[in-house]
């Protein structure tokens, strides 16, 4: 194993000393976890937390500041963080008008933010929830976990992060959330797998020549093995598995995600693959955002999430955003 | 009868078994999951040991709470709450009594099971820790040896399953032929309760 580390105990720990020295606009609590914009709490403003398993970043860390999340909560490497550091959050952001939680769907991030929700009531702050689902490599019924939340959790944070800012109650903030999750698909594909700092060597076997179909970002293995495609092969086979499970009607947002180990170079490649498979179906482009967003340690690949927006979607979109991972408008 | 301090033996033999077998739970983690389940629960185990050995709870239940709290504020992921539960609400189940025989504490253990069947919404042959969990209690009316027996064998039944609760479930029909960690870990706590009367 090489990786730039000390010790895999203090993985988490380590980074964010190092977001602490590298971010003084927010506040980094390193023995608790959790992360909190340092203007927080925004006397009148719904609060935006969300949180998962290290190793994503810069979700959800970097996506705190003015516009997109109040406060995060990261775990240990793809394990979801725990209650306490939930309910810490909560109480660091909230002014009294409510705090969404943002919680991708993963058995763990469930229950420790439903124990933390329940917490945080008994303590008087007013919590609702947002469920992110969007990835469509996942089989969904009753009698299963359900899909993963992977690329549209960035599109939910930062729409109803915008939506927040504004001013606007608790209720409608988590309205939009769910609106943009239910507009939003995803579809990933890995060339390689990862390593966890814990286990050291990668998590499952990938023979060159050959790639995962319909991984999520936790380095589980995806849906199926084929022998390496082209990127325009792949953007067929992501777009496509994306549309045969929704039609858009208005024009989409676009997020060309690397996994962590893919540099930009390929990325905006694969982008291009991916507008001209919109184009031939037919669908329009509202605007584009291709780089490193929800990874999965060093793993080698990509997801595609598309993000159905109207007029009120787009305009939140664009609106001005300060965070380490995502900035613009300011 | 089993005392506090039985309790409180059940939970570090729990841990000393959960630390020798950690790399092997992390290894079953590693073709379905994520590859953390070893780590996730030392992590756990080694915090309800210490709190254990800060506290000294009287009753067993309070030990068992002790425990489940702990357990809720390290683990993280679905381990925590789910581990934590169980726990917890056999903790809860056995009341502030200061001894409780063999039945009562069967009683109790199957109210925390049901109580993660509840939570986690899995049922026996969804390749959880639910199949561990559910012959386990079924056999400890017949002692702790046969709940042990029992547990083995329900985890070991989990190799052929396709997953439909937790990370496994999101690789299908490629779940099918790996034993499940979380069914791993809880034979495991299962067997501890034998380690703890003294075998």
């Amino acid at each position: 194993m090489r990786m730039l580390i000390n010790v895999a105990e203090t993985v988490v720990a380590d980074a964010l000393r190092g977001m602490a020295a590298a971010h003084p606009e927010l506040t980094v609590d390193v023995e608790n976890r959790v992360i909190v914009r340092r203007d927080a709490p925004v006397a009148g403003k719904v609060a935006l937390v969300s949180g998962g398993g290290s190793g994503h970043e810069p979700l959800h860390g970097g996506f705190v500041g003015p516009g997109m999340l109040s406060a995060a909560c990261p775990g240990e490497v793809f394990t979801s963080p725990v209650p306490d550091q939930m309910l810490r959050a909560a109480a660091a952001v909230d002014s009294g008008a409510g705090v969404l939680f943002i919680v991708k769907n993963y058995t763990g991030d469930v229950l420790n933010f439903d124990m933390a929700a329940e917490l945080a009531e008994d303590e008087g702050i007013q919590i609702a929830k947002v469920l992110i689902d969007d990835d469509v490599a996942v089989t969904d019924s009753l009698y299963t976990a359900g899909r993963r939340g992977t690329g549209a959790t960035l599109f939910v944070e930062k729409i109803a992060g915008a939506a927040a800012e504004e001013g606007r109650p608790l209720e409608q903030v988590e309205a939009l959330a769910r609106r943009v999750n239910e507009n939003s698909r995803s579809f990933g594909v890995a060339l390689s797998a990862c390593t966890t700092p814990a286990k050291g060597s990668p998590t499952f076997e990938l023979p060159p020549g050959e790639l995962e179909l319909g991984v999520g970002i936790h380095g589980e293995p995806g849906r199926e093995r084929r022998a390496m495609m082209t990127s325009g092969e792949i953007a067929e086979f992501a777009v496509h598995a994306i549309l045969d499970d929704f039609t858009p009607r208005n024009p989409v947002l676009v997020l060309v995600n690397g996994m962590g180990a893919t540099p930009l170079l390929e990325l905006y490649g694969f982008n291009a693959e991916v507008q001209r498979v919109l184009t031939q179906r037919g669908v329009p482009v509202a605007r584009t955002l291709v780089g490193n967003y929800v990874t999965s340690l060093d793993m080698a690949g990509a997801s595609v999430t598309l993000c159905q927006v109207d007029e009120e979607l787009l305009r939140l979109w664009d609106a001005p955003v300060r965070t380490p991972g995502l900035r613009w408008g300011v | 009868m089993l005392d506090a301090d039985f309790f409180r033996r059940w939970m570090t033999a729990t841990a000393a078994s959960v630390d020798r077998e950690a790399d092997r739970l992390t290894a079953l983690d590693s073709p379905i999951g994520d590859a953390d389940h070893g780590s996730n629960l030392r992590r756990g185990f080694t915090a309800v040991t210490a709190a254990l050995g800060k506290e000294a709870p009287g009753t067993p239940g309070a030990v068992l709470v002790l425990a489940g709290r702990q357990l809720i504020s390290t683990v993280g992921g679905a381990s925590g709450p789910l581990y934590g539960t169980l726990l917890r609400r056999t903790g809860k189940a056995l009341g502030d009594a200061a001894e409780v025989d063999e039945q009562r504490f069967a009683e109790a253990l199957r109210a925390g099971v049901d109580a993660v069947m509840q939570l986690g919404g899995a049922a026996p042959g969804d390749k959880t820790m639910i199949d561990a969990l559910v012959p386990a209690v079924d056999a400890l009316a017949e002692g702790f040896a046969a709940a042990r027996a029992a547990a083995g064998q329900g985890a070991e039944a989990t190799t052929p399953l396709q997953a439909r609760k937790g990370r496994a479930s999101y690789l299908g029909e490629r779940s099918i032929g790996h034993q499940d960690p979380g069914a791993t870990s809880a034979a495991l706590l299962v067997a501890a309760l034998c380690t703890a009367d003294g075998e």
